[in-house]
């Protein structure tokens, strides 16, 4: 039994590595393979995919695995210390802290997929338009990208927030519009080392337009150094977020949102340390984890490493 | 004539700093012919191919292909007409796709649909069987991927074929395979050929017709046949054959530089 | 140490480098006497010939490993010496020059100082007898106004004055050793022609021994005393290079069948069916 899973198992292998794919589906498969093999060997990359693995769980199943409901006071229970019925203790309306950190994953992983979702593909866009067209188009775009850097991030957000008013979706709004510039850049530089790559110019003499060859030719070759980025910005995402919150322009009482948890725990944080304290460790777990995890995916996937 | 150009000039840059490449080349090819376009490095050679293909749209004077007089700017269909293959195999294949895709692209560019026949046929046609169809090109030796960028740029079925350096960058024994097949797709298809190469025995070996560049201006027109009775009448012409006989230290000493 | 003794033995040579699946060796038992001549090492890519030359200088980039029986240059073992001894080996008595001299020159430093600095390193002579000896070497690898060349920076020369600036910066230590890679595979036949005349010149001048590697048949049996034909990390044939053309190895001949040739009529070129014996042979 054993011996045949083994050799099962090898069979998957070898089709996998072989080098004579025989469909799409198999080269594309070998290809993650290659890559997941090499991810494999860094342990601290493994520990931060466990990380964002176990964050995106935990928001999925957070009703299921928090103890208390989120919003539930008990003012009998207030500041209580972590113990055996309250694991990370209570806060100052005496709602369990580990229930609401379970419900603020949900916060925290939102957060992060929308920003992940829109800034660095609007900074993909701009920067592979600019960089492949260069000329005028080139100086419009990039003198737009130098003028939104030229802000302060948290500054710029504030300000967005201040005219939106607060609430966690202006947030997010907020740290979208002030974040797509880096990659912007990184984009465009990107595209001016292939632009005049023979396999451009090959593309171009079958008559393939400019948009086929943004799509199709050149944002393939910059998607790598975005994934890379973006993971490595998650935990700045997850920071400035908190950052907001705990300035009370975030998310809204009684959201669970870990940086409003801070916040609201700052008075105690003498002799109720654990009321900071525990969001502020999910934060610091959660950010480790994206920044491990960008680390090792920057090894599998620059193309400069190949 | 498959390929007429008249007062060919191209000139880089702006002002004071403008360089000019090709300095009023006239040449033709007739179809079916193939050339050599021969030249040291600087000599505008490729920069001639470049205009013709398209590539460059920073020309003056008269290109025509296939009858049609053509502009800076070409046509979609200009393409099904002409196509080019580069001098680095390792540079002319997107490392992300795969060879179908590769080939894919430019049926699906120009519509023609059957993609999984032109496909398999065309990589019969250069020697590639289909085991390599799904390959990616870190997976193909230098010269399976200059098999790969020929059939790419066979896939449309054009006419005319530009050659740039197409195997100075491989190996000697592969260079053999790859001149063996150009030779080969050249009696199947009945193409055109234009070689642009600073060898003078790859010209001798795959053309019928050569013409040698210097400093953007063509030196000399002459028949392979004269080349190989070193029947050149340009003192450049003779210098290049001594050349490349290989070393001597006496005709090392007689070099001169030609303007 | 005589005169006639060899300036460099090569005994069972081997580079290898760790894979996933194991070492993969890309030397696989070399072996060769060099004396003051100009021997050429003729191979293929991946054939090991470019790895034979930097591992006598010991330049093969981490993680390759290199052993050898024997690796002496003129009786001292090269594999034995110090990092200090071996820099000091380096350039003064054993020379490379590559094939790109982009890569090779610093590029915010005028090339005369380059080539100023590399006498200075190795002869602690002042910075007007270095300038003095610089200009000379720049006029030995015929640059026609040294003067005006030595204030430029790397970018401003071409391709063949690139190359000749390299040369004489390794050959102004005055070593007994050049091992060059591909020297002049970047440049144009005739400037081509010119750099081998110059390195030509200054072997037969000061008795220098070289090591030409190359991927040029015809050019290293017209340039070289000596050639040795590699595959696949091995030696398969050895001979005076003025006897090429009656080599006996399956492989040399298939290359030199494979070489297209401007006095022969257009026609399929016989292809190199590669033996697997030639592996072991």
């Amino acid at each position: 039994m054993t011996a045949r899973t083994d050799t099962q198992s090898a069979g998957w292998r070898d089709w996998l590595t072989t080098d004579t794919p025989q469909s799409r589906a198999q080269a594309r498969l070998g290809r993650a393979w290659a890559g997941w093999t090499a991810f494999r060997r860094n342990r601290l990359a493994i520990a931060g995919l466990l990380i964002v693995l176990a964050l995106v769980v935990v928001a999925a199943l957070a009703p299921v695995l928090a103890p208390y409901h989120p919003y539930a006071q008990d003012l009998n229970g207030r500041l209580l210390p972590p113990g055996a019925a309250h694991w990370l203790g209570t806060d100052a309306f005496g709602r369990d802290i580990l229930s609401r950190l379970i419900h603020g994953a949900r916060l925290t992983l939102m957060i992060v997929a929308l920003v992940a979702a829109t800034a660095p593909l609007a900074g993909l866009a701009i920067g592979t338009a600019a960089g492949y067209f260069g000329g005028w188009v080139d100086t419009v775009l990039m003198r737009i990208t130098d003028i939104a850097l030229a802000f302060p991030k948290l500054i710029l957000a504030l300000a967005f927030v201040a005219a939106l008013g607060p609430g966690i979706e202006n947030a997010v709004i907020a740290i979208a519009i002030t974040s797509w510039p880096p990659y912007a850049r990184i984009a465009r530089a990107e595209t001016l080392t292939v632009r005049r790559a023979d396999f451009i110019s090959a593309a171009r003499l079958q008559g393939a337009s400019s948009l086929r060859i943004i799509l199709g030719h050149v944002m393939p070759l910059c998607v790598a150094s975005l994934i890379v980025r973006t993971t490595l910005d998650m935990a700045g995402v997850i920071l400035t977020a908190a950052g907001l919150g705990f300035l009370g322009l975030g998310a809204q009482p009684p959201l669970p949102e870990w940086g409003a948890m801070i916040a609201n725990g700052r008075q105690y944080v003498l002799e109720q340390w654990w009321v900071a304290a525990m969001p502020g460790l999910a934060i610091f777990i959660v950010s480790l984890g994206f920044n491990l995890l960008g680390d090792g995916l920057r090894d599998v996937l620059d193309p400069k490493g190949d | 004539m498959m390929i007429d150009i008249r007062d060919l000039r191209v000139r880089f840059g702006q002002g004071a700093d403008a360089v000019t490449a090709v300095d009023g080349v006239t040449l033709s090819v007739r179809e079916g012919e193939s050339f050599g376009l021969v030249g040291e490095s600087g000599s505008g050679k490729s920069t001639v191919l470049r205009a013709v293909s398209g590539l460059n749209d920073e020309w003056t004077g008269r290109i025509a292909v296939a009858g049609t007089e053509q502009g800076p700017k070409r046509p979609k269909g200009f393409y099904k007409l002409c196509q080019m293959v580069f001098q680095d195999p390792y540079g002319s294949l997107h490392p992300r796709h795969t060879v179908d895709r590769i080939l894919a692209e430019p049926i699906a560019i120009h519509g023609l649909g059957d993609a999984d026949a032109r496909i398999v046929r065309v990589l019969r046609d250069v020697g590639l069987g289909p085991a390599f169809r799904f390959r990616y090109p870190h997976q193909l030796s230098g010269g399976q991927r200059q098999r790969v960028a020929i059939a790419r740029a066979l896939v449309l079925e054009p006419r005319v074929l530009l050659l740039d350096e197409p195997t100075s960058a491989l190996d000697v024994s592969v260079q053999a395979e790859i001149l063996n097949l150009l030779r080969r797709l050249r009696a199947e298809h009945g193409l055109t050929l234009v070689l642009v190469t600073h060898n003078l025995a790859v010209v001798a070996n795959l053309c019928d017709r050569l013409a040698v560049m210097n400093r953007g201006r063509l030196v000399e027109e002459m028949t392979v046949e004269e080349l190989r009775q070193g029947a050149a009448r340009e003192p450049y012409t003779l210098q290049l054959l001594r050349a490349s006989r290989g070393y001597d230290r006496a005709t090392a000493e007689s070099f001169r530089d030609y303007a | 140490m005589t005169d006639d003794a060899p300036l460099l033995e090569v005994a069972n040579l081997r580079v290898a480098f760790p894979t996933r699946t194991g070492m993969a060796e890309a030397v696989r038992g070399v072996s060769f006497t060099l004396g003051r001549e100009k021997l050429g090492i003729v191979g293929e890519s991946g054939s090991g010939k470019s790895m034979t030359g930097r591992s006598i200088l010991r330049l093969v980039p981490p993680p390759g490993r290199v052993a050898a029986d024997r690796l002496a240059f003129r009786g001292e073992d090269l594999l034995a010496a110090s990092p200090r001894r071996m820099r000091d080996i380096r350039g003064r008595r054993i020379a490379m020059v590559m094939q790109d001299p982009k890569y090779s020159l610093n590029p915010v430093m005028t090339v005369g100082r380059q080539i100023a600095e590399a006498y200075r390193v190795h002869s602690h002579a002042g910075a007007a007898e270095a300038k003095r000896r610089a200009l000379e070497m720049l006029a030995a690898v015929r640059i026609r106004d040294p003067e005006r060349v030595y204030e430029r920076y790397p970018h401003e020369v071409s391709g063949g004055m690139g190359q000749r600036i390299m040369i004489a910066m390794m050959l102004i230590p005055d070593p007994d050793l050049l091992i060059a890679d591909e020297p002049t595979s970047a440049l144009d036949v005739t400037v081509q022609m010119q750099v081998l005349a110059i390195l030509d010149d200054l072997c037969s001048q000061r008795g220098m021994g070289m090591i030409f590697v190359s991927h040029d048949l015809n050019l290293v049996a017209s340039f070289c005393d000596r050639i040795l034909i590699m595959y696949a990390g091995r030696v398969v044939e050895s001979c005076r290079a003025s006897e090429l053309h009656a080599a006996t190895h399956p492989y040399t001949r298939g290359l030199l069948a494979s070489l297209p040739r401007i006095d022969e009529p257009p026609g399929d070129l016989p292809v190199l069916s590669r033996d697997p014996a030639w592996l072991e042979g």
